[in-house]
């Protein structure tokens, strides 16, 4: 897929000196999915060519209220997939339900054709996925660079008893530091590497809890709201990281209420209301839904939906299918 | 005004037996509190663990002193599982109330008068250390004090206190290894942040339990030796008090720090005893003021008599502590900049 992925041992499109900015620009514009939604259906629930994670009639209630509701969902892998939707739509309850953080009151996930329902969530890491908070969770007491060794896999020297032994672990420790350190370069962050990450600004710890998240090597990566408090230009890089993600074959689902970076880097959209999935599709669909627009603008529970030009209608069950000018209906239908 | 009588408490006894015992407490709470962040107080219930472990394998199981020391460890253990099995899926001040409410228990169970056979109840456990005390090396004919400069110690002391300190020694340098270890970060991030460390594989829960045991398994050390030292189990050794002054001591010392408990413990031991000594001499001293000794102002006044000072001492102390978190709060060896993260 890259051209630097040249030692096993590392994370992919890590290499010494070919971090920052620069580099990934390079390589952002590569995308290896290119084409593999041009036959999915623009309808909630649709099936996707290679799904990496599939969510079955997912349900969480708090109380009376049900925060998420999601019939089916499948997320294609190694695209970008942005979950959209207004404040308290139930994304980041999505989020937990979807990495073990939370029990659902009903409903089935799985991950690579596996069930995770009774998957703990710190064994997710290791089968692949990772994720990242809406509320920053950078450790403040340690040091950045430890932070970002803290992600890495398959160090001994984690257990209580090797740990006592230097030998056991010290080998692997170095390969993780030098790993840890590239990563950062990547990141733009080596001139803090030593710096404690409590004293790092809100958008600096963004960016540190993206890096040490990728230290674990993921498949999957879920980041919840990655872009909010980090600044225009920040942005844009970071942009560029996500898409390097793709490139490298990693599947991206992230959490964001900027459209303008929605349209930018996402492949495929997943528009929640009130705990449902309202709408699904590519970047350029999503604007002129009318059920996303409802959403939106708040006329959800309006009984008097309209209908959109295709003559579609948008209920409440989350059933909502939606078609633009771009389709016509016989090209949409599975 | 005998200086030299106070000077001899002070320097002795912040090196004495007591200060080993407070120092391998403090040395496990700050496994506990300093670098996982497990709220224990009932640090003290540990100490009883390993106390009646090693006490009751003698007086009750009639088995030898050496094996004691070993159930002594296993009582720590045993009590590691009941406390943390139920609440470190928890939130962290469920810890904090099972682990006060535990280490009363033991103590309110240990000297019922139902377990006279097992425990010796309120009279306790006496004489089961000969075993220890045969290899005393400090043994002499005939006097058995040993005095360098203001130190004074018998040879019963000096013996417990090579033997502690040496115990004490081998506990840092195994906790100073681990802390430097992949195995000390994790449990460094799940005191920042259980969920981070989960999201990124790490077994939140496992690790607790493994710090919880670790560190009461010290604390049992801590009571071992608070034993061994007076030939005594006493349940009311083993009251809360003494949990609050083991966190004294690390808070004087500063947590998570590797030497804190040590000097912690030191200061804290030399303090109160030279404090004690001090007002002893002060109320019996032939200092005046306005005409009468200061005796006998304490005694108007206050109440105050040679045989109630030693309450006082804490009462001071309560004050310095007061001051010092109100001056440096990161203690001895802590760094205010770290400390000033938690309020970002
Ligand atoms: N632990 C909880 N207890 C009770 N209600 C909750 C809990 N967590 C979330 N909710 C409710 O569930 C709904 C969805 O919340 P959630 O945080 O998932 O929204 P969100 O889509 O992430 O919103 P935002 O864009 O503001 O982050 C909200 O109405 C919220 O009040
Ligand atoms: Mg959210």
């Amino acid at each position: 897929m890259t051209d630097n992925s040249n030692d096993a041992d590392f994370v992919p499109g890590i290499t010494a000196g070919g971090g920052g900015a620069g580099a990934a620009t390079d390589i952002e514009h590569h995308n290896p999915i290119e084409g593999v939604f041009d036959d999915v259906a623009w309808e909630v629930g649709v099936a996707k060519p290679d799904p990496i994670l599939k969510a079955t009639k997912v349900s969480r209630k708090f109380g009376g209220l049900t925060a998420v509701d999601v019939d089916y969902l499948e997320v294609q892998r190694g695209s970008i997939t942005a979950l959209i939707g207004p404040n308290g739509a139930g994304k980041t309850t999505f989020f937990n339900l979807l990495t073990g953080f939370d029990e659902p009151t009903t409903g089935s996930v799985s991950l690579n054709g596996e069930t995770i329902d009774k998957v703990p969530s710190h064994k997710l890491a290791s089968k692949g996925m990772v994720r990242t908070f809406q509320l920053t969770k950078a450790l403040s007491k340690l040091t950045v660079v430890e932070n970002m060794k803290l992600g890495a896999k398959d160090q001994p020297g984690e257990s209580m008893f090797k740990a006592l032994f230097s030998p056991l672990w010290k080998g692997r420790e170095d390969a993780v530091e030098q790993q840890a350190r590239e990563v950062l370069d990547r990141f733009n962050m080596t001139h803090m590497a030593e710096e404690f990450a409590g004293t790092l600004s809100g958008g600096q710890r963004k960016l540190v809890e993206m890096a040490r998240a990728i230290m674990t090597d993921p498949e999957l990566v879920m980041l919840d709201e990655p872009m909010a408090g980090v600044n225009p230009a920040l942005t844009q890089s970071l942009l560029g990281l996500v898409k390097q993600l793709r490139s490298e074959g990693r599947t991206v689902i992230f959490v964001e209420h900027d459209m303008d970076v929605v349209r930018d880097i996402s492949d495929w959209v997943v528009v929640m209301a009130e705990g449902k999935i309202i709408a699904e599709g590519p970047p350029e669909s999503i604007g002129e839904n009318q059920a996303v627009v409802d959403a939106y603008l708040g006329s959800h529970h309006d009984e008097d939906l309209e209908f959109d030009e295709d003559g579609n209608t948008t209920t409440e069950t989350g059933e909502a299918t939606f078609s633009v000018n771009a389709k016509t209906d016989s090209e949409v239908s599975e | 005004m005998n200086w030299e009588s106070i000077l001899t408490q002070t320097f002795s006894q912040g090196f004495g037996t007591q200060a080993v015992v407070f120092a391998l407490a403090a040395i496990g709470l700050n496994i506990h509190f300093g670098y996982t962040g497990l709220l224990n107080f009932g640090q003290v219930g540990y100490m009883a663990a390993g106390a009646y472990g090693l006490g009751m394998t003698v007086y009750w199981l009639d088995q030898s002193f050496w094996l004691g020391i070993v159930m002594g460890i296993i009582y720590c253990l045993v009590l590691t599982l009941v406390l943390g099995i139920p609440t470190l899926r928890l939130r962290a001040d469920y810890l904090g109330i099972a682990t006060i409410a535990a280490s009363e228990s033991i103590r309110l169970f240990v000297r019922s008068r139902g377990q006279r056979t097992r425990t010796g109840a309120s009279e306790g456990i006496n004489d089961f250390a000969d075993p220890f005390f045969d290899l005393n090396i400090f043994n002499k004919p005939g006097s058995q004090s040993y005095r360098f400069f203001y130190w004074e110690y018998r040879a019963g002391d000096l013996w417990v206190m090579l033997i502690g300190w040496t115990v004490v020694a081998l506990c840092l340098l195994i906790t100073w290894q681990l802390m430097r270890s992949p195995w000390g970060r994790v449990l460094k991030a799940i005191r920042e942040d259980e969920d981070a460390a989960r999201a990124l594989g790490k077994n939140a829960y496992a690790y607790k339990l493994q710090a919880l045991a670790l560190g009461g398994v010290i604390g049992g050390l801590a009571g071992m030796f608070q034993v061994i030292r007076t030939q005594s189990v006493q349940p009311d050794t083993f009251n809360p008090t003494i949990t609050f002054m083991i966190w004294a001591v690390l808070i004087i010392g500063g947590v998570a720090r590797i030497w804190s408990p040590v000097v912690g413990a030191m200061i804290f031991w030399a303090a109160i005893s030279g404090l004690e000594a001090f007002l002893r001499e002060l109320i019996r001293s032939d200092w005046e003021l306005f005409g009468d000794t200061i005796g006998v102002h304490a005694e108007r006044f206050l109440n105050l008599t040679v045989q109630n000072v030693s309450q006082v001492k804490f009462m001071v102390f309560g004050m310095t502590l007061m001051l010092l978190m109100r001056f440096r709060p990161q203690g001895i060896f802590g760094s205010r900049e770290e400390m000033a993260l938690d309020d970002r």
